[in-house]
């Protein structure tokens, strides 16, 4: 019963978001405003039609219908609600709701702001998310609906359909397979929505600049519309990224957090272009330069959208034959490739128009950074595109496979890095239009100059990896000039109207929110570039198989193997957890408890580390095997990793940065900005200086 | 994961049967975990997906670290080790595709692009200052009224 209601729901919010983006674009074309508001009304109905259905989704796993064939490959009698709520994004036909939800969600927000003001644009952003919905709904109805049933025919075999087939009985399983051990950690409960919030919020600007380009609204209009929907997006991309490398450093068991694999790559994609759009649109702004190339890249992450959607879930990455025997494989790519021809398309019609205002003045100047950013940003995503894609041409091609491993990826973007991080300190200091490099050398020395001190002490003090010293260098040059624009904002400030100094930074940043959060997210992506240096280039290991009271030495760490137990858990587990003693320095620093669980129900093991952390550094021990009688000997694999504490709490600056530069400003009333705007032109005509 | 599982059970007796076909020579000395972990750390086994082999919690990889280590009391190099696994499994065991045939094109692609990427964009900026100078040579400078530009500023800026 609830699962028709929740289908029946999914196909009406289907019907009536074709139907939004028919009118929509019938009323845009024959200006007919009540067709239009027609279509408005289509976009607000899906939320609550496709609610219907995600919540009849959520009580048939809350209370284990497991005759619902989705319900019983997710979720199991052992599971608690959380989880088994959290099981409406564990497999791919649940997400794929879970995706549709959310997506009627931000159209629906984008209904409700205020239609007078953008009126020729909004219906064409009607045209484009509704659009971009019901292919994800249509995915859900016809080829992966999450509400089929288990039916048994007379001879025993299993059928799904979502209604009777004929001589069939209802089949129930008592119990369900329960949701993949992975999945079951704090971090993939919030991990998966987050970037599944920041997929969908592209979405928005995407349908701006579409609408954009339809109506010929070529103007910067579409960019400050969408520049909050954007941040919003690459706020929750940002932390769905950051959330599920601490997962898969804390359930993973491999001593890191970034495994280049394909799936992370998915999601990691359409962040590089998000980024790489998110800068480059102020040059437009301030400029009125680069129209074109900001349509590219807008164009370009709303298809990694996609794209990512449908890798991190499908598993098609592994094998050409997984893809051409999935149904809605080909569909995806269908989709993408339309999307993206139309939009080239547009783009190409509307070229003349989008001509640029401007001419760059100087190649120190800021946009000719954000340019090389752009660039730099760009061939990370080159990078990553063609190190995902390539198994599969090696495989289509060659009929073999190979694997494109971290090795690929970290030398061939870690210069890439380098330069970023190294115009993340000159281009704040540079100047839009003009700048010489006089007026750049005079405000970037004494940043440079104290920032070479730190190699310097690293050096004497024993590092002598070249890359990490210029890894540090670089880190420590934009921790300066970042810092030193703070400082400078402030004491101008502090000069000019006295105020205190902590009062001038606190307003200065209030003021120009945009930039001082993106220099605070700046500072983040220090924090975590010290502690990603400090992981990756310093990491150190080692294994041994001790018996109970043997040591094992990592560096100035030891650890003793002290016991072993083992037992079986209500939820299925066989956990074997070891305790393990942690010296620093001969002195006792405490008490770790690497495990090693085993899920019965679907045969798989989870390393879970044990892990002694502290600002300087983490000492992580994997329980790797154990002899059948424990006293005899277990295994343990031990990691060094200095300062990866640092790429936690970096993260945790970007985002307070990403916040203070999305919060909200308040709506300006135009009665006041109109009387202020004669009061300022008075003065001006006055003669007074303003 | 079900099918993942069942790739499992079809490897497995290949990881066995490669244990009974190597040389089972004399074991000189017994080689630490850390040497076999620093050859298991660059191979990748085809079920575990982009799960390096030091790390991979399986039984079929706990087989070819078994193997690794067999191979290290034999006195065998890292490479003739990788090149053991690589002719019974194929190239994809290791981290990155060798540069042969069209892997080849993994390693050059990406260059190439970011190349032409950067040429470009620096025909794209020679082209904006040309513009920008002879605009400044033929154009004498309007001084702007201020009051328009402001203006065209605060309507801009009304959003």
């Amino acid at each position: 019963m609830i699962a028709n209601v929740g289908y029946f729901s999914l196909v009406l919010t289907f019907l009536v978001a074709l139907y939004g983006a028919g009118a929509a674009a019938y009323g845009a074309i024959r200006s007919r405003p009540e067709v239009v508001e027609s279509a408005r009304h289509a976009l607000l109905l899906t939320w609550p039609l496709m609610t219907v259905g995600a919540l009849s989704m959520i009580l048939l796993l809350v209370t284990g219908q497991y005759q619902v064939e989705y319900v019983a490959s997710v979720t199991s009698n052992a599971m608690p609600v959380y989880l088994r709520v959290t099981a409406l994004w564990g497999g791919q036909s649940g997400s794929l709701l879970f995706w549709s939800w959310l997506m009627s969600a931000f159209a629906s927000a984008v209904g409700l702001r205020k239609w007078a003001r953008d009126r020729e644009l909004l219906p064409w952003v009607v045209v484009v998310t509704m659009i971009t919905l019901a292919f994800f709904l249509g995915m859900v109805v016809f080829f992966e609906n999450p509400f089929v049933r288990l039916w048994q025919m007379a001879d025993g075999q299993v059928l799904t359909a979502l209604f009777q087939p004929a001589g069939t009985t209802a089949l129930v399983p008592l119990d369900g397979q329960g949701l993949n051990p992975l999945l079951r950690h704090p971090g993939m409960v919030i991990h998966p929505p987050m970037l599944y919030l920041g997929f969908v919020s592209f979405v928005i600007p995407y349908a701006f600049a579409m609408a954009a380009l339809v109506t010929g609204r070529t103007d910067d209009r579409w960019i400050r519309i969408t520049r909050r929907w954007t941040l919003v997006a690459w706020l929750f991309l940002s932390l769905g990224l950051i959330l599920g490398g601490r997962w898969a450093y804390d359930v993973l068991g491999w001593g890191g957090y970034w495994g280049w694999d394909p799936v992370e790559i998915a999601a990691f994609m359409p962040w590089l272009s998000g980024t790489a759009f998110l800068h480059s649109v102020m040059i437009q702004e301030k400029r009125g330069m680069l129209k074109h190339w900001n349509m590219v890249l807008i164009v370009l992450t709303y298809a990694l959208v996609i794209f990512g959607t449908f890798l991190t879930r499908s598993g098609i990455l592994s094998s050409v034959h997984a893809f051409s025997q999935s149904a809605i494989g080909p569909l995806f790519f269908g989709f993408i490739g339309l999307t993206f021809v139309v939009s080239l398309a547009l783009l190409i019609r509307r070229w003349d128009d989008l001509r640029g205002e401007n001419q760059l003045g100087s190649m120190l100047s800021r946009e000719a950074l954000f340019l090389l950013n752009n660039l730099l940003f760009v061939g990370i995503l080159v990078v990553c595109f063609w190190g995902v894609i390539f198994p599969l041409i090696s495989e289509l091609f060659t009929g073999t496979k190979v694997t494109v491993g971290p090795p690929f990826y970290e030398r061939a973007t870690g210069p890439l890095w380098a330069g970023l991080l190294l115009l993340m300190g000159i281009a704040p200091l540079s100047a839009w239009g003009r700048t010489s490099w006089k007026n750049l050398g005079r405000a970037l020395w004494l940043p440079f100059a104290l920032s070479l001190l730190v190699p310097v002490v690293l050096h004497f003090r024993g590092v002598t990896l070249w890359a990490a010293l210029l890894g540090y260098w670089l880190a420590a040059f934009v921790g300066l000039v970042t810092l030193y624009e703070f400082w400078r904002g402030a004491l101008a400030r502090h000069r000019r109207n006295s105020e205190s100094l902590p009062l001038a930074l606190w307003r200065l940043a209030g003021r120009n929110r945009r930039r001082y959060g993106g220099y605070v997210i700046h500072l983040g992506v220090v924090m975590m570039a010290l502690g990603i240096i400090g992981i990756e280039m310093f990491q150190t290991e080692t294994q041994g198989t001790l018996a109970q009271g043997q040591q094992l030495t990592l560096g100035r760490y030891v650890m003793t193997y002290d016991s072993l137990a083992q037992w079986d858990t209500p939820d299925g587990r066989n956990v074997t957890r070891a305790v393990v003693s942690v010296y620093r320095a001969g002195r006792l620093v405490g008490e770790v408890y690497p495990r090693r669980d085993y899920y019965y129900a679907s045969q798989q093991p989870m390393t879970i580390p044990g892990v002694r952390s502290t600002l300087e550094d983490d000492f992580y021990v994997l329980l790797v095997g154990w002899e059948p009688i424990a006293a005899q000997g277990a295994t343990f694999k031990l990691y060094h990793n200095p300062l990866v504490n640092f790429v936690w709490l970096g993260g945790l600056v970007f985002i307070v940065g990403t916040l203070v530069a999305a919060w909200p400003d308040r709506e300006p009333e135009p009665v006041r900005r109109k009387t202020v705007l004669r009061r300022e032109a008075s003065a001006t005509a006055g003669g007074k200086a303003t | 994961m079900m099918a993942k599982r069942r790739a499992l059970w079809l490897v497995l007796p290949a990881f066995l049967g490669a244990l009974l076909v190597l040389p089972a020579a004399a074991q000189t000395s017994e080689p630490t975990d850390d040497q076999v972990n620093a050859i298991a750390k660059n191979l990748y086994c085809p079920v575990c997906e982009n799960v390096p082999l030091d790390v991979c919690p399986t039984q079929a990889c706990a087989q070819w670290r078994a193997t690794i280590r067999q191979m290290l009391a034999e006195g065998r190099s890292q490479e003739e080790i990788q090149q053991y696994f690589v002719e019974q499994y194929g190239a994809r065991v290791l981290a990155a595709p060798p540069a042969v045939g069209l892997n080849w094109l993994v390693y050059v692609i990406p260059p190439l692009a970011f190349a032409a990427g950067g040429f470009v964009l620096l025909r794209a900026f020679r082209n904006w200052r040309r513009a920008a100078t002879t605009q400044a040579a033929t154009t004498p400078v309007q001084p702007e009224d201020p009051y328009v530009a402001r203006l065209e500023e605060e309507l801009r800026r009304r959003d």
